[in-house]
C-alpha cells in the first residue's frame, strides 16, 4: 500500500499484539471517542488493518481531522465481561493513535 | 468489573448489566412524523455543511444523564442539533425557550 501523505501506512501488521491504551478522555472534557470503555486497558491481536479514516475525535469537533489508520483488534472475551467459553472473542475497529505496542 | 468505570461515557454501554437480557425488537421501526422531521432538519443542515453527523454523536453523547434515557431516540438528535447551533452561533440559547 503506497503511503499518500495524508494517510500513513499502517504500524501494525496482522497476527501484532497490541494493548489498548488505558486513556480516559472522557475526564478531560467534551470528547468523542469510539474506542469502547470495556477494551481499554486490554491486551489484544490485529486482525487486519482496514485502512486511513479521518479521525473521528476530530471531526466531532469540525476540527481538521487527520486520517489514522483503523485496525480490526480481537480480544478474548471471557475477561472483558466474566462470561463466554475460552475461545469466545470480540472484535472490535479500533485507531491506530489508541494502540501500543505489546 | 469495568462496567463500574466511572469514566465511562454515557453512550459506552457494551456489555452493561442493566441494559441486558431485553428482549430485542425484530419488527423494523420506521421514523414516526417528529423522527422524520428530525431527520430532515439533520439533511437540510449536512447539506448545507452546518454540521456533520460526527458532531450530532458527540452532541448526543454529552447530554446529561438524567435527560438522555428520559429523551427518545429522535429526541436525543433535535436536543443533539439545538445545542450544536447554539454553539456555532447560528441561532440563540432564548430562541428555545
Amino acid at each position: 500500500m503506497s503511503a499518500a501523505p495524508d494517510s500513513p501506512a499502517p504500524r501494525f501488521a496482522a497476527g501484532a499484539q497490541v494493548r489498548v491504551k488505558d486513556d480516559w478522555p472522557e475526564t478531560r472534557g467534551p470528547c468523542h471517542i469510539r474506542t469502547p470503555y470495556y477494551v481499554r486497558g486490554r491486551l489484544g491481536r490485529v486482525v487486519r488493518p482496514l485502512g486511513a479514516f479521518p479521525n473521528p475525535e476530530d471531526l466531532a469537533f469540525a476540527r481538521p481531522a487527520p486520517r489514522r489508520q483503523l485496525y480490526h483488534v480481537l480480544f478474548e472475551q471471557p475477561p472483558i465481561w466474566n462470561e463466554g467459553k475460552a475461545g469466545d472473542t470480540v472484535m472490535v475497529e479500533i485507531f491506530e493513535h489508541w494502540l501500543e505496542e505489546a | 468489573m469495568t462496567e463500574e468505570s466511572p469514566n465511562r461515557a454515557i453512550h459506552d454501554i457494551g456489555g452493561i448489566a442493566r441494559f441486558r437480557c431485553t428482549p430485542v425488537e425484530h419488527d423494523e421501526a420506521p421514523p414516526d412524523a417528529f423522527g422524520k422531521k428530525v431527520d430532515a432538519i439533520r439533511q437540510l443542515l449536512a447539506q448545507k455543511k452546518m454540521m456533520t453527523v460526527d458532531e450530532l454523536r458527540r452532541g448526543i453523547e454529552s447530554i446529561p444523564q438524567d435527560e438522555y434515557f428520559a429523551l427518545g431516540y429522535y429526541e436525543r438528535w433535535l436536543r443533539s442539533i439545538a445545542a450544536l447551533m447554539v454553539e456555532k452561533g447560528v441561532i440563540q440559547q432564548e430562541d428555545l425557550a
